[in-house]
């Protein structure tokens, strides 16, 4: 029985308050949590929310930004806050409360408006992993965004703004060997058995005349031994059009002789993984083509690895990947299935060799320590280069000054998409209103909204205009709600969109499963939110 | 304009919403004070579940001008729960969890009154469930959802015209999370699909084949579960198993570990063993403070009509990537639950005791020790012994007159139903019609013709 994991580093106590996250993330994951540092900007209920989530599983440091202090208002949707902390800071008065939630966070906070320090002291977002910037408004946003892409820091924005709002990442790159997709073909290679895999088929004879042996031989082998019969009379083929698929299962049906042969029903749901394409896929491809692949001194673990998968490829990897190794539960014999897992495993193993030699090449080539990148990592990344995922984000400014027009022709063309485009454009209309009229429309009761509502529709257009879909009307309603919503930060919709940042933070930590991509925006009203990638 | 100087308010926020007109608001939306001190002063809100979802909505409503709520919970706290249930400290382990989630919300959000119940659902009269406006689930098993949504559709009348009466009318929001996955969903009785209309929405649980177990095992889960199942009984006899005794667990972990070796089959491990054993779905604060947060604002906006609501199903995925989806389902007209209930025919002479035993054979019901109910009035209970004494006289009295002799009404019945080899408690509405004697005849209650005798006159 082979360990995979680090030996833990919790106590028994720790393991177990987290015991049901580690079955998600494992201790590596919960390990890069509890060593990340966290930077929050304003800690109103989207922040503090977000935060929250992150304290409770674990985090390493939180350092909490905000200038203002606690008022009344804020008793009314901010749980971190009460009574007797009206007036104080409410950054203080937030860390305070996170600390008393996990006294294993090292919980600091600043007592300085977030706007003011990205302008005096961009330098200060340098020690963090990562930013989480609520509640700002266009131009700090595309600053704050400059300063971390520079610094390499990893940055979230989110926002909460009446029953709307948005969650985006900003990251350079992330990269994801561990990306867990709930569903992945597994890794049997029926369509491309290797020579141990095709020795062991032929040990088993499929005419067995025992019944209970017969129902008892693993769907692997079945398919195995029936796609080479099928192959030396269809010229080394395998079945490939629509007749002869329908031909080859009707093939395999026809072997099961009595009702209760659960293995031959399960052959005949599987062989579908006969015709599937060898090789690697589209996505593998592009990544084993991306010019990051082209490694020098200065690139990454993974980019290294990549680099060492693509000769893999070309060479002893004969146009697959190396093997995953591991089988799917199926209907079989104890002992048929021990031992075809043993041919998986050492299959995969050997590959995972290969792969190791090949990295301590390259890394060596390119003037790096060979032993730089372990074992461990090397073998994590054999069992997932199926799985890899690279994720690159566009700068917010350039989004904003040149948004892809086959997303936005998209979303302009599908109802579906309709109130998402509406409010990603108010809400950019909203701070460009803020920013000429000092508050956002509808901010304060009164006549001002009727007036505000037409100042917005004036405004947007400009908006408008500059992403190029001039002509887009924006529809009537949601301008008016957004007046209406008067830049309100309303504790549930803060609590989900703080709950969608903190998720996404730990994938970017963990660096498991995927980020997002694009801007969430969230539609309050019914729920129809939509990802705007542009 | 007095901007700076007003004093402010609390609710300077949800002011935005409860006091403006909007245009994507709900039907009946009156904007104003009043609606938000009615809230603050009359809906009661019952959260059903004071874990991971539980202490968000708790958390959620109370910052959301909801003052009156109550929270039900049977649970007492554990260490795994303080990853996400962030009501809770290392010393509360032990303690109940509806109290101590009650008492820390009213200890952050002054004026709100929460109640807490530490008791299973089953255990409250109904009556209980009726004084709630609407209630909020935030439950971990289907037949505590299922409980819920029998109680709460029950109460659902409808008129001649098969029109469900809007004042009987119980709406529920349920949530559910598991992993980086959860839902959120709207159920109005009568109006949206109910929980019983879409049960095929749950996938049943994963059960090994026995043969597998018991002779061709080939993972770690298999050798756990053969310990569990099977090897417990084998050698503990009557004694059942109890998941929560730690000696209980390390000795199917050690079973299973000697199984494991034996077949040389990798990968028991104790955490698994757990895993496995007791069903542990994994959670994490973030999935459930969104799942928590969808499911109050749903409640805040079919309360107060403020805006439009979710029509009626979202699912959330945030494993990869991010996808929230909004499925509107249709009810099913004919469901047992929240529709207008079984029609059973009944002769005017049938006993209480008659039709008692006639549910059992019913095929819809298959209900044993049934207790019945009629409206307020309890017709026969089967339990607590003192109240069965008391009702004993009903059985041999014509349900008919036991039904103040209407026409036709809803009755509610109340035990123990098979459904799917298992029996679960059970709460069915039944449409009871009383024919005249030579009437046309009705397949569900053919057999009771042929048994039925006239006791009383016409």
């Amino acid at each position: 029985m082979e360990k995979d994991e680090q030996e833990p580093t919790m106590s028994e106590p720790t393991k177990t308050k987290y015991d049901r996250q580690l079955r998600i993330w494992g201790e590596v994951g919960q390990a890069a949590l509890e060593n990340a540092s966290i930077c929050l900007l304003n800690c109103g209920p989207t922040g503090s929310e977000a935060l929250k989530n992150l304290v409770l599983g674990g985090i390493g440091s939180i350092t909490v930004v905000d200038g203002s202090k606690v008022e009344i208002g804020d008793l009314g949707n901010n749980f971190m806050v009460d009574k007797k902390s009206v007036g104080e800071s409410k950054a203080k008065t937030v860390c305070a409360f996170l600390q008393e939630l996990n006294d294993a966070v090292r919980a600091n906070f600043v007592e300085e408006n977030p706007d003011s320090l990205i302008l005096t002291d961009p330098s200060f977002f340098s020690q963090f992993t990562l930013v989480i910037a609520t509640q700002l408004v266009e131009d700090s946003m595309v600053k704050l965004d400059r300063i971390c892409r520079e610094a390499n820091v990893m940055l979230v924005f989110a926002r909460s703004y009446g029953l709307t709002g948005l969650v985006r990442i900003s990251v350079k790159e992330h990269t994801i060997i561990d990306s867990k997709p709930d569903h992945f073909l597994d890794d049997l290679r029926l369509n491309n058995p290797w020579p141990e895999l095709k020795r062991f088929v032929e040990t088993i004879d499929l005419k067995t005349p025992d019944p209970i042996a017969y129902k008892h031989i693993p769907y692997v082998v079945i398919l195995v031994k029936m796609a080479d019969e099928w192959a030396k009379t269809h010229s080394s083929n395998l079945p490939s059009t629509r007749e002869e698929k329908r031909e080859f299962k009707d093939l395999v049906k026809s072997k099961m002789v009595s009702m209760d042969e659960d293995n031959y029903k399960e052959a005949v749901e599987a062989t579908f993984k006969v015709f599937a394409p060898r090789g690697i896929s589209k996505e593998i491809q592009e990544i084993i083509d991306d010019r990051y692949a082209e490694v020098g001194s200065n690139s990454s673990a993974f980019w290294v690895m990549v680099a060492a998968l693509k000769e893999f490829v070309s060479n002893e990897g004969d146009g697959e990947a190396p093997l995953e190794g591991s089988m799917p539960d199926m209907t079989s014999s104890t002992e048929h299935y021990i031992n075809l897992q043993k041919i998986y495993h050492t299959k995969a193993e050997d590959d995972c060799l290969s792969m190791e030699q090949r990295v301590k090449d390259i890394l060596a080539k390119v003037g790096r320590d060979p032993s730089s990148i372990s074992k461990q990592t090397i073998k994590s990344f054999c069992k997932n280069a199926r799985k890899l995922k690279v994720c690159r984000y566009r700068m917010i400014e350039d989004e904003f000054s040149n948004p892809s027009v086959t997303e936005l022709q998209k979303c302009l063309a599908s109802q579906d998409y309709s109130s998402a485009i509406g409010f990603y454009i108010l809400l950019r209309a909203v701070d460009r209103f803020a920013a000429t009229y000092n508050k956002f429309p509808g901010q304060f009761d009164g006549g001002d909204i009727e007036e505000d509502a037409s100042r917005l529709r004036t405004i947007a257009p400009s908006v408008i205009n500059e992403m190029g879909c001039d002509g887009y009307e924006l529809p009537e309603e949601l301008c008016n709600e957004m007046c209406r919503f008067g830049a309100a930060e309303l504790h549930v919709v803060a609590a989900f969109i703080g709950g969608i940042a903190s998720q996404e933070v730990i994938k970017l930590i963990t660096k498991q499963f995927v980020p997002m991509l694009g801007t969430f925006v969230f539609n309050g009203i019914d729920h129809n939110s939509q990802s705007l990638t542009l | 304009m007095v901007l700076m100087d007003a004093p402010q308010s609390k609710s300077r926020d949800l002011d935005k919403l409860l006091l403006r007109s909007g245009n994507l608001v709900g039907p009946g939306f009156f904007p104003g004070t009043d609606l938000r001190d009615d809230i603050r002063e009359y809906v009661r809100v019952l959260v059903v579940g004071a874990g991971g979802l539980g202490c968000e909505l708790l958390k959620d409503l109370a910052l959301s001008g909801f003052r009156n709520l109550d929270v039900i919970d049977m649970d007492r706290i554990e260490v795994t729960n303080l990853n996400r249930q962030f009501l809770f400290r290392l010393e509360d382990v032990g303690k109940p969890k509806a109290e101590v989630a009650a008492k820390r919300v009213m200890e952050r959000v002054s004026g709100v009154e929460i109640k807490p119940h530490f008791s299973r659902i089953e255990d409250k009269e109904l009556d209980f469930y009726n004084d709630f406006n609407i209630i909020a689930l935030g439950l971990d098993s289907i037949e505590a959802r299922r409980y819920i949504n029998g109680v709460a559709c029950g109460f659902l009348e409808y008129d001649e015209d098969d029109n469900p009466r809007s004042e009987t009318i119980k709406p529920m929001v349920d949530g559910g999370t598991e992993g980086f996955k959860g839902h959120a969903r709207v159920i109005v009785p009568g109006v949206t699909p109910c929980f019983e209309c879409t049960i095929w929405l749950f996938p049943p649980q994963v059960k090994f084949p026995l043969c597998t177990l018991a002779e061709t095992p080939r993972n770690a889960a298999h050798c756990i579960e053969y310990a569990h199942l099977i090897k417990w009984h084998e050698v503990h006899g009557g004694k059942s198993f109890d998941p929560d005794e730690p000696e209980h667990m390390k000795w199917v972990y050690d079973e299973a570990i000697k199984r494991a070796e034996l077949f040389g089959i990798p990968g028991v491990t104790y955490s698994l063993t757990q895993g496995v054993v007791k069903n542990i779905i994994p959670a994490i604060a973030s999935t459930n403070a969104i799942i928590s947060a969808a499911c109050a604002l749903e409640t805040l906006k079919i309360v107060s009509g403020c805006s439009k609501t979710l029509a009626n199903y979202l699912t959330y995925n945030g494993g990869e990537g991010l996808h929230t989806k909004v499925t509107e389902f249709e009810r099913d007209k004919e469901c047992l639950v929240c529709g207008p209930g079984i029609l059973i025919e009944l002769d005017t002479s049938i006993t209480l005791q008659k039709f008692i035993d006639m549910l059992e054979e019913h095929p819809k019901l298959l209900l044993s020790n049934a207790s019945v109910k009629h409206g307020k009035d309890s017709l026969y209970m089967q339990a607590p012994p003192v109240l069965e004494e008391m009702h004993r006289t009903n059985l041999s009295k014509p349900l008919y007159d036991l039904m103040g002799r209407v026409e036709k009404d809803t009755v509610h019945v109340f035990g123990t139903a098979l459904k799917n080899e298992e029996k679960q408690s059970s709460l069915t509405k039944l449409r009871v019609v009383f024919k005249e004697v030579d009437g046309v005849a009705d397949m569900d209650t053919a057999i009771l013709r042929v048994n039925s005798k006239r006791k009383t006159p016409l």
